[in-house]
């Protein structure tokens, strides 16, 4: 990665800090998993906090912020509007970041009864609240959606953020890429599937699997052409559908990149 | 006596390096231990009370999200419990890959665990990053051996993290002859790595420190050193089924962090690399037989900071053992009229039935039990999880209540900073470990 092209607010050697909120932490897995290539980026920008990697602290302001998680208590809302206030650019990576992702299926419940059914009668000592994605706080530059996230996309990403380009998650359906990898249709197969209604860019990865598609990445603004066709050809329940769905999708999405909705 | 009036103050917030949020509290008055504690601190994902309303077809892809660098073993103990609870019994295929799956998930764990979050503390840095200048070629071999690991567990489950194709009642996809053979080749060629890495081990230093405490992992009867399939057993000669894993946990409120600790025989046990290996050494392969004996670590070993040596010696065993299956896979060839559409079982393809089921796996940081009730459409009526950090934070409280003392008259510094390798000796994933957390601070 090069980046002597210069962008307007970016620094030659840019501090980068890398935040985690409710998550599982996979996807910043996902960034070690790039093996010796971590070491390119690592040349290219400065890591100033990581916290699961690194022990070094910095009080001073950011230059890209990666935040990994959604919101689920007071104290982390304090937390990420106090990280944006330092931050030039911020990036949210990973489902749960984007669009609440499987956290949201707390909001599916009364907050004080799920609650309580985790912790028991003592569960006020864990501050709770309904899950939010990281766009509902605070405002978003960059979206990277996906659970995990899907690395080639996250580099692609990075690219434009350190050089002040513009990024647009993609907005058509999964079965745009899952038709070029020539799978077989899981409703051919006599399985429901996600595809239809999810954006595509993970280059239909669970499908090509053998697995269904989930919906992680979020739900696409124009649904497949033959969404409708799919539900009344092989004779789908919609209230399935959204219960399938409801598991990535209880927090509303960002409508754009960067518009905070 | 130096240390009779010493005050300290210790607050370490998020501790770096650790996977999850902790934070460590310790208050020495007129030098007296007031207070050490550890604290998990994390918004709580409640995915118990999410799970329930939801398919059991869906409880390996939600709780695989648990944790991303158990991703893995979670969904093995996720298909376990579902399939007992089913009453689905998995073919001697299945469960060969499996088994290859969690040797995968082990290698990837304590490789990142060994250099990338505890050789630091050892080579007495604060973090990886410095490394890449002054120990570059052991980054490098680190991130090298990450990869290798993380691409032969895309060839097998689709990605390492949140696998795709271990679901309830098999495999979606088979590996290929040629994926055996890709999958053969790289770790093959890691071969070289992994002789750095028992170089490495060598190495590393560790403080003197010892307490007996009850180790629990899965013990079996046969000949394999057990990670997904056997009873619970504990150095104080106890042994239950996995029906019964609540005895072996006993999960109680501690009326002075209001977190909630586990105990079986004594006040705290311990799980994970050490817990296994002081239970079953006799059972590991060969060579990281051999790799133990080099390294000094018999059991029983009471050194909490060697569970980072019982990993080392963990990768070798899972190297090989892998290797092993490979290549009967190979030999034997793969019968693909195995491989499932199962989705939402749409297709029936998996009977269903009410049921209750437990999964018991050893994953990476310890023992790990997952528990769900189903109705008779196979819908999750109550779900448990009970995750290893979860067990091992009462018994790391236990070592910091003896450590501390041994190591009072040290700076400040150091004091925190051997307390902060303590609790990294125990590789704790807190992200999954949020299950229950500890509000009270000390100002
Ligand atoms: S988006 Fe998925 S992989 Fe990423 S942190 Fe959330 S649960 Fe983990
Ligand atoms: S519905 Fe699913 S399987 Fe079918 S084409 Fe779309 S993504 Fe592929
Ligand atoms: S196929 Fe669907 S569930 Fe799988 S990664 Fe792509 S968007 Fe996510």
């Amino acid at each position: 990665m090069k980046t002597e092209k210069k962008s307007v607010q970016i620094a030659a050697k840019p501090k980068v800090a890398f935040f985690d909120f409710a998550s599982c932490e996979g996807c910043q897995l996902q960034i070690t998993n790039l093996g010796e290539g971590l070491l390119d980026i690592l040349g290219a920008i400065d890591v100033v906090e990581f916290r699961e990697a690194i022990s070094e602290k910095w009080d001073k302001d950011y230059d890209v912020v990666l935040i990994e998680g959604s919101i689920g208590d007071h104290h982390a809302e304090e937390r990420l509007k106090k990280i944006r206030a330092r931050a030039k650019v911020l990036i949210a990576y990973g489902a749960c970041a984007c669009t609440g992702g499987v956290n949201g299926m707390k909001n599916s419940f009364e907050l004080d009864e799920i609650r309580a059914s985790v912790y028991g009668k003592d569960y006020k000592l864990f501050d709770s609240t309904a899950t939010k994605a990281v766009h509902q706080v605070v405002k978003v530059d960059y979206s990277i959606n996906g659970c995990p996230i899907y690395a080639p996309e996250l580099v692609e990403v990075l690219k434009c953020a350190l050089r002040g380009l513009p990024y647009t998650v993609p907005d058509n359906p999964v079965c745009s890429e899952c038709k070029l990898n020539e799978n077989v249709c899981m409703y051919e197969r006599g399985v429901s599937c996600l595809g239809p209604w999810t954006k595509a860019g993970c280059n239909s990865w669970c499908v090509n699997n053998g697995n269904i598609c989930y919906g992680c990445r979020g739900e696409v603004k124009n649904p497949a052409k033959n969404a409708n066709d799919v539900i009344s050809k092989y004779n789908l329940k919609p209230e399935l559908i959204k219960a399938k769905f409801d598991m990535y999708n209880k927090c509303k999405e960002a409508d754009n990149n960067g518009n905070r909705k | 006596m130096a240390t009779a009036n010493k005050n300290l103050d210790i607050k370490v917030e998020y501790l770096t390096r650790v996977e999850g949020h902790g934070n460590i509290v310790v208050n020495v008055k007129n030098g007296k231990v007031e207070k050490c504690e550890f604290h998990v601190v994390e918004t709580p994902r409640l995915f118990e009370g999410m799970l329930r309303g939801r398919s059991i077809f869906e409880a390996q892809h939600i709780t695989s999200r648990i944790c991303g660098i158990c991703s893995c073993g979670h969904s093995l103990a996720s298909i376990q419990a579902a399939e007992d609870a089913l009453g689905v019994v998995p073919t001697e295929q299945t469960i060969k890959l499996r088994k290859l799956l969690l040797d995968y998930e082990f290698l990837d764990s304590h490789i990142l665990h060994v250099y990338l979050l505890a050789a630091p503390d050892v080579l007495g840095v604060p973090s990886f990053i410095p490394l890449i200048k002054t120990h570059n070629a052991v980054v490098r071999r680190a991130l090298r051996m990450k990869k290798a690991v993380n691409d032969v567990c895309d060839i097998l489950v689709g990605r390492h993290i949140h696998p795709i194709t271990a679901v309830v009642g098999g495999w979606t996809k088979l590996p290929s002859k040629k994926d055996l053979d890709t999958q053969i080749k790289i770790l093959e060629e890691m071969a070289g790595d992994m002789g750095e890495t028992l170089k490495l081990a060598k190495v590393l230093k560790f403080p003197d420190f010892h307490r007996e405490t009850e180790y629990v992992a899965l013990v079996s009867d046969d000949g394999e050193y057990p990670l997904l399939m056997g009873d619970i057993g504990s150095t104080d000669g106890k042994r239950v089924s996995k029906k019964d894993y609540r005895k072996s946990t006993n999960e109680f409120i501690d009326p002075r962090s209001s977190a909630k600790f586990t105990k079986w025989s004594r006040d705290s046990l311990f799980v994970g690399a050490l817990a296994r290996f002081n239970l079953n050494a006799d059972k590991l392969h060969p060579k990281a037989k051999a790799v133990a004996k080099e390294l000094g670590l018999k059991p029983v070993c009471h050194n909490p900071f060697m569970n980072t040596v019982a990993q080392v010696i963990e990768i070798v065993h899972c190297y090989y053992h892998a290797l092993e299956i490979l290549k009967d896979l190979k030999k034997n060839g793969l019968d693909y009229s195995q491989q499932v559409t199962v989705g939402a079982n749409e297709k029936g393809a998996v009977p269903v039935r009410a049921g209750n089921g437990v999964g018991s796996v050893e994953v990476p940081r310890g023992i790990l039990h997952h528990n769900y009730e189903t109705d008779r459409a196979g819908m999750i009526k109550v779900a448990n999880c009970i995750i290893p950090t979860n067990q091992n934070v009462n018994n790391i409280e236990h070592d910091f209540a003896k450590f501390l003392p041994e190591i009072i008259t040290l700076p400040k510094e150091t004091i925190t900073l051997r307390l902060e390798m303590l609790v990294r000796a125990y590789d704790p994933c807190i992200s999954c470990s949020a299950h229950y957390l500890d509000v009270k601070f000390v100002d």
